[in-house]
């Protein structure tokens, strides 16, 4: 590896996490404001102009307010279990392709940390990970109730992971590759893949949002039957780290979903305008769609959180095995079918 | 059995249709029915800044009345206090003075009049037993405070501002 292409790396690197950190802060914001919108009301307006300020200030009463750990709760584990679901959050955008390849000054980079030929197995052994810090967190705090709520994620992780792992392979056998760089070229302008894997990209959708937890699909947590859930002890920035963990995670997954299913960084007549502003603004320009189409998933899994109650989890692995399973393996089939026809 | 007002109504439980088993042209309605309350206006009121405008009989503070020369209408006969199903009434009466005909109008008046904002339910039965016309609930929403003290109200935040000032 070049040593310009090193640097280039490490800053990428930090300009991602700079970026995750602040769509999260952001997000939160967001989900308020959204949420307010939809019942007709106002939102967050206090701290500055429209509220804009609103993620400082949450921070700071997040890193002042006290911390409390229980009498009984396992110490080490009980700080382990954010930490982790923070850090599983983090490490799933090192493989997303965030842009073409772009060229700065004679060198040309690729807008993406590392392309290993395993990129979508990685994220999902990745994100499937994520669990464990709920689990961890829910058993350590010594709590039944933040118990139940692990247990309920974990019915939840053994619910969703099989249909969406069977959800992508429909695509896996049209696109031939795992690395989701070559997988987001292909869908070169306008040929993307959710026109040709509707069906998929439904069942993906539904298990993203079983994999965010995000309601319908936010079991682990529940007011009125756990208390609050598996972070029902935690206070200060350890509750912040969850809270961040599930926005990350959105902002991951909606990443995913884009480069999977939504043609990435490609749009329509990237070709005409490539040529017409050069190599280094072009590819900015696709970062830029990215970025349109996560902030659009990422408003339509709120639009969802306030339109659908929350499921049983009996319900949900009802969906999943009965359901997503069966849809999936006929997604599969027919996918191979017509694939087979039209060769 | 007949019914026997007619108004009875008798509900189908009809069997799902496949599109209402299949979920998703429920969850499109509801999505649209959320979008359609996204563009609405905010019917929210910022509450210090912005004021509703209360109906006619809306009952806020108390406020102890004039009469036409200034003079003050209570006349300690404690009905009010009678009257109270809160108990959050006390008063002291007094004899008026020489020298004081310009401040009371009559004869014995409230030297100490205390009503505990904490315990009134602002039902306005106060307001109805006073022979005097001297107690209105015609005020402001009650201010909030930090210290239960600071809730008994007394004649200094109870009684009219006098006329000329």
């Amino acid at each position: 590896m070049e040593t310009t292409d090193l640097i280039f790396r490490i800053v990428l690197i930090v300009v991602i996490f700079a970026i995750s950190l602040v769509v999260a802060m952001y997000s939160t914001y967001a989900e308020r404001k959204v949420a307010a919108f939809f019942q007709d009301r106002i939102g967050p307006n206090r701290a500055g102009p429209w509220g804009i300020l609103q993620p400082l200030a949450d921070g700071g009463k997040m890193f002042l307010k006290e911390e409390i750990i229980p009498t009984n709760a396992t110490g080490f584990l009980f700080i382990v279990g954010p930490s982790l679901a923070i850090l599983t959050a983090c490490i799933g955008s090192a493989v997303i392709p965030w842009g073409s390849a772009i060229s700065i000054g004679g060198h040309t980079f690729d807008l993406q940390v590392t392309d290993i030929n395993v990129g979508v197995l990685y994220i999902f052994g990745v994100v499937s990970l994520g669990v464990y810090g709920i689990m961890i967190g829910g058993w350590a705090s010594n709590n039944k109730y933040s118990l139940l709520g692990a247990i309920r994620a974990a019915s939840q992780n053994i619910s969703y992971e099989i249909s969406m792992g069977l959800s992508i392979i429909a695509l896996l056998m049209l696109t031939g590759t795992l690395s989701l760089k070559e997988i987001a070229e292909q869908q070169h302008g306008f040929a993307w893949n959710v026109w040709r894997q509707p069906l998929g990209f439904l069942l993906f959708l539904v298990c993203a949002f079983a994999e965010t937890n995000r309601s319908p699909f936010d079991l682990p947590e529940c007011e009125t039957e756990l208390v609050g859930g598996y972070h029902t002890e935690y206070s200060s920035m350890k509750l912040g780290f969850y809270l961040f963990a599930e926005y990350i995670n959105m902002f991951i997954s909606s990443a995913v979903m884009a480069t999977l299913y939504w043609g990435g960084y490609n749009y329509p007549g990237m070709d005409w305008v490539a040529a017409h502003v050069g190599p280094t603004i072009g590819p900015l320009i696709g970062v830029v769609v990215l970025f349109g189409k996560i902030f659009f998933s990422i408003f339509f899994f709120m639009w969802v959180r306030w339109t659908i109650p929350r499921f049983r989890y009996d319900q949900l692995m009802d969906l999943g095995w009965k359901i997503l399973i069966p849809l999936a393996i006929a997604n599969i089939v027919l996918t191979g079918v017509i694939s087979t026809l039209l060769k | 059995m007949e019914s026997l007002s007619n108004k009875r109504k008798v509900l189908e439980v009809k069997p799902l249709n496949f599109l209402e088993r299949a979920y998703l042209p429920a969850i499109v309605g509801g999505l649209s029915t959320t979008m359609k309350h996204f563009f609405k206006k905010p019917v929210t009121i910022s509450y210090p800044e912005e004021k509703r405008e209360f109906s006619e009989n809306f009952r806020g503070m108390h406020s102890l009345k004039r009469d036409e020369n200034g003079k003050e209408r209570c006349t300690a006969c404690g009905l009010c206090a009678l009257s109270c199903p809160a108990e959050a009434i006390t008063m002291t009466a007094a004899e008026r003075q020489k020298g004081e005909e310009h401040l009371y109008r009559e004869e014995k008046y409230a030297a100490v009049y205390e009503i505990n904002m904490l315990r009134c339910i602002f039902c306005g039965l106060c307001e109805e037993a006073c022979p005097k016309e001297a107690i209105y609930l015609d005020g402001d929403i009650v201010p909030s405070d930090y210290l239960r003290k600071d809730f008994i109200y007394g004649k200094d935040k109870l009684v009219e501002a006098p006329l000329n000032q």
